[in-house]
């Protein structure tokens, strides 16, 4: 009996020490990115920081500001979104309402797979399929704003497709049958009825996807461009926060260094602010049923 | 007259014969009540006449069922069906938006999009449905916030908004408290004017109350169909009077 609740004390702290550990990493993080980050906003000034529409760190005096890279990042993100969210929440529609059993038993891992495929293959695709299409369909040089949007697009349909399928088929059943009987069509019983009744998953799902996408690097540094500016029109390239991190990070050194490191600040805030969010439609969710 | 007529009917869900050789002709603007213990298809029925059963995979159906003389299965367009032949569920099932969205819901299906069409049928059917007075100042709502009793009569304005001819009843009032039961039973009398009410129930005290006439069911079978008095009062079979004696079920 002793022995036993010794034993389930024991494990107790494995679990609690197990579940530290990703607090601890979120933490260090936290505290590695603030320290490092923080003084060179300082040093450079936040507004010429964040406001700044010149990144020159080899200029004498060298330039820091990261306002083109911010706006890229929003950009890509928003054509992200205008591609992936339609096809994916449609997608899910299909998958949980229409989809006959043997090919849902097809589509489904399919649409599964595509989150399992590294972010470079994606990259390594539009860079030999995308970039060459818009290079010889609509001008530029191919690497641009939309072809990372495009890419962006496809990446983002796994987390979409799968967060709002489920969203769909959370919703009781009752609410289609009701429809129905009132003489309403399928498809009117489902987008009319079951779509707005799992709009806070699929707002959720959304926000995922959003996340994701700005989170994205190695996919994008490939056919973005990688110009720091802002674009002003669809084939322009462009240069997000994550793209400016990891082209740069391997030679820089002392301020330059550090302002790349507060690049990595504004993005995990961005995140923050994301996943912030995402907490609230879920609360909000859960209070109104 | 006959509103709906079922001849040589015969139910399948897979291999299981869940309705055996029904015959049974409904009255226009009269209330008929199924009643039988649970499992004896009385529901089943009452989805078939509104092909709700579509939507069960493997149900298969022979035999006739007719709507003023077409043919519901072969004759007619499902959706002009449910239009029809509205249906009040066991568990009220009101749409996640506003009293008014909900009742809205069916004529703007079928087309109907002007604003003040729109309002004179959400306040009809409140009306009609006796609720008006206690929603009418709360129609912007979420309808999820009503009572029980006020669900389910909202569900009912709902189906009376789409001025369907029957109204199907699936244990509409199982869920209930004895009061909303009450309203709901007063509210079924004042329709069958307009109205043709099939309703299934486990309650034979409400049958009693309501209903003109009645079919008893056991085991998939349609044991016996006739005047709701006669049934209770001088039932012909021995399995029925079994039943509504409470011998069994």
């Amino acid at each position: 009996m002793r022995l036993k609740s010794f034993r389930e004390r024991a494990m107790q702290g494995v679990f609690f020490l197990t579940a530290l550990a990703s607090i601890a990493a979120v933490a260090v993080i936290c505290i590695f990115l603030f320290i490092n980050g923080i003084p060179a906003m300082a040093e450079i000034g936040v507004f010429d920081f964040i406001g700044g529409q010149k990144w020159a760190p080899s200029n004498v005096p060298a330039s820091y500001g990261i306002f083109n890279m911010i706006v890229a990042s929003v950009y890509v993100t928003a054509g992200a979104i205008v591609i992936g969210v339609p096809i994916g929440i449609l997608t899910a529609v299909y998958l949980a309402r229409f989809c006959p059993k043997p090919l849902y038993k097809v589509l489904k891992p399919a649409t599964e797979l595509l989150a399992g495929i590294p972010s470079i293959v994606y990259g390594f695709f539009g860079l030999m399929v995308i970039v060459p299409f818009i290079r010889d369909n609509f001008g530029g040089n191919g690497s641009s704003w939309l072809a990372a949007s495009i890419v962006l697009g496809i990446m983002i349909l796994p987390t979409i497709i799968g967060v709002s399928e489920s969203a769909l088929r959370a919703v009781p059943e009752s609410y289609y049958e009701g429809a129905l009987a009132l003489g309403a069509t399928k498809e009117r019983s489902v987008f009319k009825t079951i779509l707005p009744a799992s709009k806070s998953g699929v707002l959720a799902a959304v926000v995922l996807g959003i996340g994701r996408a700005l989170g994205e690097t190695m996919a994008v540094v490939l056919i973005a461009g990688n110009q720091v500016q802002i674009p002003s029109k669809l084939t322009d390239g462009l240069r997000t926060l994550t793209a400016n991190i990891v082209l740069e990070m391997g030679y820089s050194t002392g301020l330059h260094r550090q302002a790349l490191i507060a690049t990595g600040v504004v993005l995990f805030i961005f995140i923050l602010l994301i996943t912030l969010s995402m907490q609230a439609i879920k609360s909000r969710s859960e209070k109104h049923g | 007259m006959d509103k709906f007529t079922i001849d040589n009917m015969n139910l399948y869900y897979g291999k299981f014969h869940a309705l055996k050789n029904v015959n049974l002709h409904m009255p226009k603007n009269k209330i008929t009540a199924f009643i039988g213990p649970s499992g004896c298809g009385k529901s089943t029925l009452l989805k078939s006449l509104n092909r709700m059963n579509d939507l069960v995979e493997g149900c298969k159906i022979t035999g006739d069922i007719k709507l003023d003389g077409t043919d519901i299965y072969s004759d007619m367009d499902v959706n002009v069906l449910r239009k029809k032949v509205g249906m009040v569920f066991q568990k009220a099932n009101p749409f996640p938006m506003s009293v008014y969205d909900n009742i809205a819901f069916g004529p703007r299906t079928h087309g109907i999009k002007k604003k003040s069409e729109l309002d004179r049928i959400v306040e009809e059917s409140l009306r009609d449905a006796a609720i008006w007075d206690e929603l009418k100042d709360r129609l912007k709502k979420s309808a999820l916030g009503l009572s029980g009793g006020q669900q389910q009569r909202l569900c009912i304005a709902r189906a009376l908004a789409v001025k369907p001819e029957v109204l199907l009843m699936d244990e509409a009032t199982s869920a209930l408290d004895p009061i909303s039961t009450g309203k709901i039973e007063e509210l079924c009398l004042k329709l069958k004017d307009d109205y043709t009410i099939i309703m299934v129930t486990h309650n034979m005290q409400q049958a009693l109350r309501i209903s003109d006439n009645t079919a008893f069911f056991l085991l998939g079978e349609m044991v016996e169909y006739n005047s709701t008095d006669a049934v209770f009062s001088s039932p012909k079979d021995k399995r029925t009077e079994e039943y509504i004696t409470g011998r069994f079920g």
